[in-house]
């Protein structure tokens, strides 16, 4: 399956990646090659095979109901790149 | 420095014994550090105050008789993608330039429970992608036997700052081979435990399924007494696995009779050095010479795991980083130059239509300022190669792809699980060579993914199965570079791979041998 | 694009009704259901907070009301390197509910990631159940007492668990200013319950929400509050129009952010009209536009188009390599069922056939929560009369309930205390005149039964001091007793008007015997 430009630029908005247009030649380029390498794994049969999604092979891992205590709310935000006394700050969403 | 140029074991040893204190123990890698790190740049920041503080701290309770815990006194680096409560984790990127974790990681914890003086936090591939440690935002990382060449990676911080004598071990992470790899490079012991062995809680995740984080040490010694402090159970962390954790430095000296290894024909194809090969066949013969007996066998799908794994990985990836957003942490695009950005934007979509319906259209497609907010936070936060993988993850999830990369991929690993669970049936152990060649120059594969790519060939498949591997020190190039063996053991015996990895090194010296950096 | 359709105002159609009047939101759509030329298709997604206590990956409180950004940590900040660890509870109440559903549960289910970029949703993912939902293929029966609509059974599609987003809050006064950002809801476990386009009309809709609210508060897996977005609803809407050439569909409308049964009426009843004439101005069906999503304003009584993207509904769904799959035996599923106990439409059922209530009645009952069933079957039980006891819980108990703006729980009266009231009026130790009297003191007091009568003046009357009162009564009547016993016995009455005025708590029946025994044996 050939990797358009058009292809890199439409998963550009996907991943949340602003992209120059030298920057979308390159990636058309190599995820293109990247992308053909892969196109071997469709050489083998594997209709009847599961996928395997966890190597380690457990289910049914739960924690119980207990509320523990939460960060204090400085200690929250405080890694936040703009933030008030209260909350996170971001450009509005209205309308997104 | 002679203690901590030994082995971690026998510096915890002597601490114990009073024959050294931890703050002389520290004070000398700190003095290691301040003599070589400017040439080897493995570490991104140095808690001089903080490990002379814990330090201070171990040998005042070890002098008032009072409990210490497993690793007393023994200094240690971290790869700077295990989160440190109030230390900046930056996990190489720009993005977390200024992230310090509210929390530790289980492994710190688990670290600091046992005493340890934690040094700094080592260099690494930007969120542990890539193989050489040049893809770190900050600086390239130096191969201490050669400082124009790469260290390995991701893990090339941890590897470096070892075989440099600046910390007598460190922790590193394996998601496709970022212990292992390193460690052959840099002439070092390196452990990938098995998936669910050790906690991921708080390691920041490169690749969910496949991440593991693992002792990086001079022996296999030290590294048994490494993974028994980190390793266990986790009830934070819901993959990993509810198995005791073996006391693996008492079973170090329990014999491998009539060991069966494994030598996987797959391995020595097109692509491995003749002189990695040369050293992995004479370390089989000194195997078989120790009682072993080696069994030819096959990996079928070995041959697929690079493109397996450059579907699985960047897949988890790109949800993984979708969290680096510029809203809740790290990095944040300028908002007033990127609100002006999207005005140039406007203002020239209006002015290059005359048509209003155009225009209007035209303005219509430019992006919201929060979703240009996300968009510049990330191109300017990660670095190109982060970039490809996101995209490549973000596209092979994409509609309509699904099936025929993500869902094929897991197939796939399916299938090489399997070669992994048929050979186990025959053989105690797998053998072979841990990267294709020894290590390349700085730049020397920078602008070729895929070639780089390449070189996971003979580590990615145990984390594709979620089976341990390690890689020894096992011979030298004719310039004088390491070569790494790999063993490779079933799931959950961390303790057969590190008493055939033990056994190796009382007979050999590889593992004694340091580069000169005076 | 109305090329596509026959000339549209060919079709033999009515103009909608256009009369979504203030209280007639439902009847208008519904009624036109029957005179209309489309048929109004309704599917609902439900979206109910589980009563954990604590958030579904993480073990934050999901107490509502907090400070903004008191309760999170690592794990719901998405901060790097935490990991979410399933919440047992929630997955247990998650089941419970699936079951009462009727729904089938599979033996494995996993839990996966949905992606997409919004501020509330800090990881940049939200964990959800794509392809291998916990549960699937269930159903909710609903009727509606008034025989409005026939009974029937909703198909549920699946009932699956995910977590909560955040909040965004937007200060609407200053307009491009920022959008501030509360993660405390983040990660509270969220029930999805999706239906199949069943539902025919808003009346319907509302009889879906009110029997699943019903059930859910039953189960007590949610307390529904809506106010507190504990129950949040989404419908899919569109028509099918009936036209010479045959059926067609129209386009899907999600409608979203409805926050009140009735706005969910009021919003379907709105949306039927506008599509009927969007469809008449446009042609428009199925498949010619992308699905569109539509927000519901309550002040203005109306759906607004939202601005929707189409890449954003790429959501790249694909296992949490976080989280561990659930696996379930048949045996744990059965063992879930039996403890459920008895739910809403087996209580209708079994008031109906045991204790011969009307269909209405066992409505009404069975629709308040769970505990004044179990009121009402104390009082039917202890009276042993179960219409009278459903007279008195329908009437006097729910009115003073409403009135009062109390839950059976607060009521004042316990069972006991009606029981003693009814038995005591049959006994006659209680005037049955009186007996709304007495009950209106008990609650008002929150008396015993003596207490009330002593407080109302209501005394028991001895049979001796009754023989007294009424030969007095025949001495000072000597008339009446001559017309008695001349035969005409209803001439007693005016006897008993007179025994009331001398003592008001004799019992009229027992004047009339005691008078009519006395004559005869004068």
């Amino acid at each position: 399956m050939a990797l358009s430009r058009a292809d890199v630029e439409k998963v550009s908005l996907l991943a949340r990646l602003q992209l120059g247009p030298a920057e979308l030649d390159r990636l058309t380029g190599e995820l293109g090659r990247i992308v053909d390498f892969v196109e071997q794994l469709s050489e083998l049969e594997t209709r009847e095979i599961a996928p395997l999604a966890h190597a380690l092979d457990v289910a049914n891992v739960f924690a119980d109901d207990v509320v523990k205590p939460s960060l204090p709310r400085d200690e929250a935000l405080a890694n936040a790149p703009k933030r008030d006394d209260e909350c996170y700050r971001v450009p509005a969403v209205l309308g997104e | 420095m002679g203690s901590v140029s030994t082995s971690a074991t026998r510096l915890r040893d002597d601490l114990a014994a009073g024959r050294i204190s931890s703050v002389e123990a520290t004070r000398a890698c700190l003095d290691r550090i301040h003599q070589v790190d400017g040439r080897v740049q493995a570490f991104l920041r140095v808690d001089a105050e903080g490990a002379m503080a814990a330090a201070a701290d171990v040998d005042r309770r070890r002098s008032q008789g009072l409990p210490v815990g497993l690793l007393a006194g023994v200094p240690i680096a971290l790869k700077d993608i295990l989160c440190t409560r109030g230390q900046p984790t930056t996990c190489g990127s720009k993005m977390l330039e200024r992230f310090v974790p509210p929390y530790d990681a289980t492994v710190v914890r688990k670290l600091r429970e046992a005493d340890a003086v934690i040094l700094g936090k080592v260099n690494l591939d930007e969120f542990a992608m890539g193989g050489s440690t040049e893809n770190s935002a900050y600086f390239p990382t130096r191969n201490p036997w050669d400082l124009e060449r790469v260290p390995g990676g991701s893990s090339g911080g941890s590897a470096a700052c070892v075989a440099a004598e600046m910390a007598p071990w460190s922790i590193g992470t394996d998601t496709g081979g970022s212990i292992r790899q390193p460690a052959a490079l840099c002439g070092i012991t390196g452990l990938k435990p098995t998936y669910g062995r050790v906690s991921r809680f708080g390691l920041v995740a490169f690749a969910s399924s496949l991440d593991q984080a693992g002792p990086m040490t001079h022996s296999a010694e030290d590294a048994a007494l490494l993974l028994e402090a980190i390793a266990g159970h986790d009830p934070l962390d819901a993959t990993s696995a509810d198995v005791p954790a073996p006391r693996y430095t008492a079973e170090l000296d329990k014999p491998l009779d009539g060991l069966r290894l494994g030598l996987v024909r797959d391995h020595y194809g097109a692509g491995l050095s003749s002189e990695v090969e040369a050293a992995v066949r004479e370390a089989v013969r000194i195997f078989e010479s120790l009682g072993a007996r080696t069994v030819d066998i096959s990996l079928p799908h070995s041959k697929y795991g690079i493109a397996t794994y450059y579907v699985i990985a960047p897949c988890e990836a790109s949800s993984n980083l979708a969290r680096y957003d510029g809203v809740h942490f790290g990095y944040r695009t300028d908002e007033p130059s990127m609100l002006a950005e999207l005005e140039a934007e406007r203002r020239a979509a209006l002015a290059s239509s005359g048509d209003s319906a155009r225009a209007e259209a035209a303005v219509a497609a430019i992006d919201s300022p929060l979703v240009r907010l996300y968009r510049r936070t990330r191109a300017e936060g990660f670095g190109p190669e982060v970039k490809r993988r996101v995209m490549l993850g973000t596209y092979a999830l994409s509609a309509g792809y699904y099936d025929a990369y993500y869902l094929k991929a897991l197939k796939v690993r399916r299938l090489i699980r399997n070669d992994y669970d048929a050979a186990f049936e025959n053989v105690d152990l797998i053998i072979g060579p841990t990267t294709p060649a020894a290590a390349y120059r700085l730049g020397e594969k920078a602008n070729d993914p895929l070639a780089m790519y390449l070189e996971d060939l003979y580590t990615v498949t145990a984390n594709l199965a979620g089976v341990p591997g390690i890689s020894i020190p096992c011979g030298s190039t004719a310039a004088g570079l390491p070569i790494g063996l790999q063993l490779q053991a079933p799931a959950f015996q961390e303790s057969r791979l590190l008493r055939a990895a033990h056994r190796f090194q009382r007979v050999t010296d590889w593992h004694l041998r340091r580069p000169d950096l005076s | 694009m109305s090329d596509k359709v026959s000339n549209p105002t060919s079709t033999p159609t009515h103009t909608p009704a256009s009369n979504a009047g203030s209280d007639a939101a439902g009847n208008s759509a519904s009624n036109s259901a029957s005179t209309a030329p489309y048929e109004l298709v309704i599917g609902l997604e439900v979206h109910v907070q589980l009563a954990t206590q604590s958030k579904l990956f993480c073990r934050c409180s999901t107490r509502f009301g907090a400070e903004p950004n008191t309760q999170t940590c690592p794990v719901c900040i998405g901060l790097p390197g935490a990991l979410p660890v399933m919440n047992r509870e929630a997955y247990q109440l998650a089941l419970r509910t699936a079951l009462a559903l009727h729904c089938e549960i599979p033996a494995f289910t996993k839990w996966d990631r949905k992606n997409y970029y919004y501020p509330d949703l800090p990881k940049g993912y939200q964990i959800s159940q794509f392809d291998l939902p916990m549960s699937r293929n269930g159903w909710l029966e609903i009727r509606d007492p008034k025989g409005e609509f026939a009974p029937k059974r909703v198909r549920i599609t699946r009932a699956h668990l995910e977590e909560d987003a955040g909040k965004s809050m937007h200060d609407e006064v200053a307009g491009r200013a920022d959008s501030r950002i509360d993660l405390n809801r983040t990660g509270t476990p969220l029930l999805e319950i999706v239906s199949e386009p069943d539902l025919r009309s808003p009346r319907e809709a509302k009889a879906y929400l009110t029997e699943l609210r019903l059930l859910l508060v039953y189960l007590g897996v949610s307390d529904c509050n809506m106010q507190e977005g504990s129950l949040r609803v989404d419908a899919n809407v569109n028509l099918h129009i009936a036209t010479p050439e045959g059926t067609i569909a129209t386009p899907i409308v999600e409608v979203k952010n409805v926050n009140s049964f009735r706005a969910v009426e009021r919003a379907l009843a709105f949306e039927a009209e506008r599509q009927y004439e969007a469809w008449l101005e446009t042609g428009q069906r199925k498949g010619d536009v992308p699905k569109q999503t539509r927000g519901w304003d309550d002040q203005r009584q109306i759906t607004y188009g939202q601005r929707h993207k189409e890449e954003s509904s790429d959501y790249r769904y694909f296992p949490d390599p976080d989280l561990a799959p659930v696996t379930i035996t048949v045996e744990q599923v059965e063992r879930i069922r039996a403890g459920l106990g008895e739910l809403p439409a087996a209580t209708r059922t079994r008031l109906e056939s045991d204790y011969q209530l009307p269909a209405y009645d066992a409505d009404v009952i069975v629709n308040q929560e769970s505990a004044f069933v179990a009121y009402y079957l104390a009082v039917a039980d202890g009276c042993g009369d179960g219409k009278q006891a459903a007279n008195w819980l329908t009437q006097e108990v729910l009115r003073l309930m409403n009135e009062r703006n109390w839950t059976i729980g607060q009521f004042p009266v316990p069972a006991s205390g009606l029981v003693e009231l009814l038995a005591a009026v049959k006994s006659g130790k209680a005037p049955a005149t009186r007996a709304k009297e007495l009950f209106g003191a008990m609650v008002d007091g929150s008396l015993a039964l003596d207490a009330a009568m002593e407080r109302l003046g209501i005394a028991a009357v001895s049979s001796s001091e009754i023989e007294s009162l009424c030969r007095q009564l025949l001495a000072d009547n000597p008339r009446i007793v001559a017309d008695v016993k001349s035969g005409k016995a209803q001439a007693a009455a005016s006897l008993i008007g007179q025994a009331k005025k001398r003592n008001p708590n004799v019992n009229p029946n027992d004047v009339r015997a005691t008078c009519l025994k006395l004559i005869e044996q004068m």
